[in-house]
């Protein structure tokens, strides 16, 4: 068990971290990612709030959908990346980073001063993501739901174990799979349904080795107050209207955040320098091996002329230098769409 | 905590077992469950000559990388290829399928830890 932003959370389960990781990639894996910061946006001017507090353009998602965003600082940087989730007409779900949890709350409150809608931070409720391959059928047996219709990034009710569940056909780990909102009084039940009829549980531990595949990044470790999103391979969610913070980001890129590919075994940790000849040109921001194609692989902020897909690098690994190749993510070819 | 008496110890976890005039090293049960799961082992390159005390091989865990040191001065003769493939070796069989590397010594080995001693320096630490 590990402490994480004040909640005590199991780094992995007694098999592990590995067996956890490829169980998600190939059967059925269940997360308690309950610390994720709920806050639900209710009011005649939710999507107006929306539209101006985060980078991306609620204007767009339509009732029963999700998209990925951002919440700008106001300083050239970020305070989070959020996850937005329309669950009726003047109704949203945001769920942000344990972590940042009193930053968003801070920021989110400011900024809807100035519109006619509330945000509350709901710590009512759990949230349970499954994860894999095999999640849907899992998911359709248990809950008695029909699936096949629900595409990603949609939303549906259903019940399991007798609960009320949100679930949305989104995560965290690349692959298919469900996140589950429920009343918290009714995660232990739901949980052992789900474990119960074959998901595996998995820790934190392989949350990260995951994500990492995936390419998506964590803030604290990839991004964070300083990050320019428009210099990451996630700009594509800065839409163009006037939002909070969106003219203090330069989006001019003196550095640029990669994925990086070791040319031979290896971890590349946080903090590790990353270099092109004897000149440091950056650092590593998260980096693994990855248990399925037992490669080295990371993410790490380096010099834009350097940053392209190809370059050829090296990372300082314990005072030696180990050669490694700016490559495009997700690192595996399967997850690419 | 698992640490058997057929072989002898340093203080930074290693384990040290004579055979035939060699040396075989791993790390002990302590060692890997304080670690966590092994993702990646680094190995010496066979034939190279090691001081005692000098970081041979290098063990990464999810958590962190851990530095494994030479606890006699020799030549590395044998090292444990399995671990590319199944670094996880080291976590579920430490004493023998985990081991690391092998040291043909160039002299006597040094003072070491019996099993209850560094059961006592563990107990510390854990």
């Amino acid at each position: 068990m590990v402490d994480f932003a004040g909640w005590e959370m199991p780094l992995h389960y007694p098999t592990g971290i590995n067996e956890e990781h490829l169980e998600v990639r190939q059967g059925t894996g269940l997360f308690d990612v309950s610390h994720m910061t709920q806050f639900q946006v209710d009011g005649p001017q939710a999507l107006q709030f929306l539209r101006y507090a985060l980078l991306n353009d609620a204007q767009k998602l339509r009732v029963g959908r999700a998209h990925y965003s951002m919440l700008a600082n106001g300083e050239g940087g970020l305070v989070d990346d959020i996850y937005v989730y329309r669950t009726a007409q003047e109704s949203y779900l945001l769920v942000g980073n344990a972590a940042n949890r009193e930053a968003v709350k801070a920021t989110l409150g400011e900024i809807a001063d100035r519109f006619d809608c509330t945000v509350e931070l709901r710590e009512d409720r759990a949230l349970l993501a499954l994860q894999g391959p095999g999640a849907a059928l899992l998911l359709e047996r248990v809950a008695q739901a029909e699936l096949s219709g629900l595409k990603k990034n949609r939303l549906t009710d259903m019940t399991i174990a007798g609960a009320p569940v949100l679930a949305s056909r989104t995560g965290y780990t690349g692959e298919d799979g469900f996140e589950l909102f429920l009343p918290a009084r009714n995660a232990t039940e739901v949980w052992s349904t789900l474990t119960g009829a074959g998901a595996k549980p998995c820790g934190l531990g392989c949350r990260d080795t995951l994500r990492l595949e995936a390419g998506y990044p964590l803030f604290g470790a990839d991004l964070d107050g300083t990050t320019d999103p428009l210099c990451t391979p996630y700009a594509w969610l800065v839409k163009e209207k006037e939002s909070y913070g969106i003219e203090s980001l330069g989006g001019e890129c003196s550095r640029r955040l990669v994925g990086i590919k070791l040319n031979r075994r290896g971890i590349a940790r946080n903090g590790y320098r990353i270099r092109k000849g004897e000149e440091q040109v950056g650092w590593i921001t998260s980096g693994t091996i990855s248990p399925v194609t037992r490669e080295g692989i990371a993410m790490g902020w380096v010099d834009a002329q350097y940053s392209e897909v190809d370059e050829q690098l090296g990372i300082e690994i314990r005072g030696e230098v180990f050669p490694a190749t700016v490559v495009q993510m997700p690192f595996l070819e399967e997850l690419k769409k | 905590m698992n640490t058997p008496d057929d072989r002898q110890y340093r203080n930074t976890h290693e384990w040290v077992l004579e055979q035939d005039g060699t040396v075989l090293v791993g790390i002990t049960d302590f060692a890997q469950d304080q670690l966590g799961d092994v993702v990646f082992v680094e190995l010496p390159q066979v034939g190279r000559a090691v001081q005692e005390g000098d970081t041979v091989a290098v063990v990464e865990s999810v958590k962190t990388a851990s530095d494994i040191y030479a606890p006699v001065s020799g030549t590395i003769s044998a090292v444990n290829d399995d671990l590319d493939a199944k670094p996880e070796l080291i976590n579920e069989d430490p004493y023998d399928r985990g081991w690391l590397f092998r040291i043909e010594p160039d002299g006597d080995l040094p003072q070491l830890l019996t099993a209850q001693a560094y059961n006592e320096v563990a107990e510390e630490e854990g």
